[in-house]
């Protein structure tokens, strides 16, 4: 009985942690629009299809790099019979995505996925020594 | 918005309305329930004279030591460390032995829950907060595949496994296992299970889940665009587990703040505790009923207290 005020203390404090994300968003204004990308300017065609590529390029990622580093399989041949450099800085950043940092990153950030990838890989847009 | 779109919009919410309102009715039932005295059911010595040794930590006196113990049951199950199980042993000898996998394995699947929820709220948040970044690096640190495997999905899926297995093999487990229990494992399994396929196998457009989790999250919900069957399946085991919480037994995460053999100091004999729903008595005390009667007491020649 007399623990009243503690319990509802700690009932209130549970509902809004529970709701945070609730008021947090309305308070800050965020809207559900979505990372703003920048895509190629030049290149019309992706390796694989979009959809494919939106849930699965880590997928791609993987086989190429599985590829290319234990078999040797340097090249890939897209669905639409292009032939392509396997290679992630060289063909997926320099030659199609102009920019890493407002395509890859924006969206990663978005959804809050650590690349690991540009600890070794360089963007080569960027200026020596700050690649990450 | 078409009427699948309307359903995967009103089934969270009034799942989260249900969970909220339910319950904040169970504690708050739960509070009205008055609490008159200390239960000192513990396995450590009560504090009393000052050359016996007291249990600080499993029979607190203090307001800290209270704290101290809660934490202990709260973050580490510390009541269920101590199971045992009793066992026949060379004909009628009957040993107790110690059992730890149930704490283990309930121990593992809490915490894994725990950091798994806190890993969503990259799908709730907008920018995401950087904490939440530093769990996804700590339980991804092995890097293993693309997209990179989380240690806590593989340890909620094996302990979930191990709870089932546990109440479908052990014979007394078995027992007293009622519909309830295997429903709060197979929601959790659903969940974790349905997870886990659409990050690893199926895939999902994360982007697009986060966009209807924002949605909701804002009060401006948009249709889910080409989620597919994983994601819906996802969202409603979890809508039907949050709001079948208050109805169940998993009420539990509010309940255990407020076990009474847990988060009372036992100094039932240090200090006096009146029963809270005492009403006033009328007393007639020994020196009240001897001024009433003093004359005829004297005249009886009976002894009288106060002169
Ligand atoms: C420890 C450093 C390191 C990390 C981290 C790393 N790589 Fe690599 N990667 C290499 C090396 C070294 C090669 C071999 C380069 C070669 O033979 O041309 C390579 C080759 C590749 C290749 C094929 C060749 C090329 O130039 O692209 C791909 C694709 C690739 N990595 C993808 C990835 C992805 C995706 C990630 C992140 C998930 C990643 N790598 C993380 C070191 C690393
Ligand atoms: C449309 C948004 C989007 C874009 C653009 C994007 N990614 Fe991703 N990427 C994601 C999402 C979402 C994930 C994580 C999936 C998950 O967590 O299940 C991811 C994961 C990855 C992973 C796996 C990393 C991990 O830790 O799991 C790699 C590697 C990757 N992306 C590489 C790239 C590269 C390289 C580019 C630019 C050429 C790029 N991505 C552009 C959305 C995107």
């Amino acid at each position: 009985m007399r623990d009243r005020g503690w319990i509802y203390s700690g009932l209130g404090l549970f509902l809004i942690l529970v709701t945070y994300p609730f008021w947090q968003n309305l308070r800050a204004g965020v809207t559900s629009k979505g990372p703003d990308l920048r895509r190629p300017a030049e290149a019309k065609q992706c390796v694989m299809p979009v959809s494919y590529m939106r849930t699965s390029h880590m997928d791609l990622l993987a086989s190429w790099r599985e590829n290319a580093v234990r078999d040797g399989v340097r090249t890939f041949q897209s669905a639409d019979g292009q032939t392509y450099n396997v290679s992630l800085s060289g063909t997926c950043i320099t030659q199609c995505h102009a920019s890493k940092e407002e395509f890859c990153d924006r969206c990663h950030n978005y959804a809050s996925v650590s690349n690991y990838c540009w600890d070794c890989h360089v963007d080569p847009r960027q200026a020596h020594g700050s690649a990450r | 918005m078409e009427l699948t779109s309307l359903i995967a919009v009103a089934i969270p919410y009034a799942a989260i309305a249900i969970f909220l309102i339910g319950f904040s009715y169970r504690i708050v039932r739960w509070s009205l329930s008055p609490v008159p005295f200390r239960i000192p059911t513990v396995c450590g010595q009560q504090k009393s004279l000052p050359w016996i040794k007291a249990g600080y930590l499993e029979s607190p006196w203090t307001r800290m030591g209270v704290v101290a113990r809660m934490a202990l049951e709260i973050l580490l199950f510390r009541s269920l460390f101590r199971n045992t199980r009793a066992e026949l042993r060379q004909g009628p000898k009957l040993s107790y032995l110690e059992s730890k996998f149930l704490w283990l394995g309930a121990l593992a699947f809490h915490w894994s829950f725990l950091v798994i929820l806190l890993r969503h709220l990259r799908f709730f948040l907008e920018p995401v907060p950087a904490f939440v970044g530093a769990i996804e690096a700590a339980d991804g640190f092995f890097q293993v595949s693309l997209p990179v495997l989380y240690l806590t999905d593989v340890v909620i899926l094996v302990a979930l496994g191990y709870l089932l297995a546990r109440r479908i093999w052990n014979a007394q487990a078995r027992y007293i296992s009622l519909p309830s229990d295997y429903l709060a494992l197979a929601l959790l399994i659903g969940l974790a299970g349905t997870g886990v396929i659409m990050r690893y196998f199926t895939r999902v457009d994360v982007i697009a889940a986060k966009q209807f989790a924002l949605g909701l999250a804002t009060f401006s919900p948009v249709a889910p665009e080409n989620l597919g069957v994983m994601f819906y399946a996802h969202l409603f085991t979890l809508s039907a587990l949050i709001a079948y919480l208050p109805f169940s037994k998993l009420v539990h995460m509010g309940g255990v703040f407020l076990s009474p053999t847990r988060n009372l100091a036992n100094d039932n004999r240090a200090r006096r505790h009146v029963n809270p729903w005492n009403y006033p008595v009328k007393v007639h005390t020994y020196q009240e009923w001897e001024d009433e009667f003093r004359e005829k007491i004297a005249a009886a020649g009976l002894p009288l207290e106060r002169q």
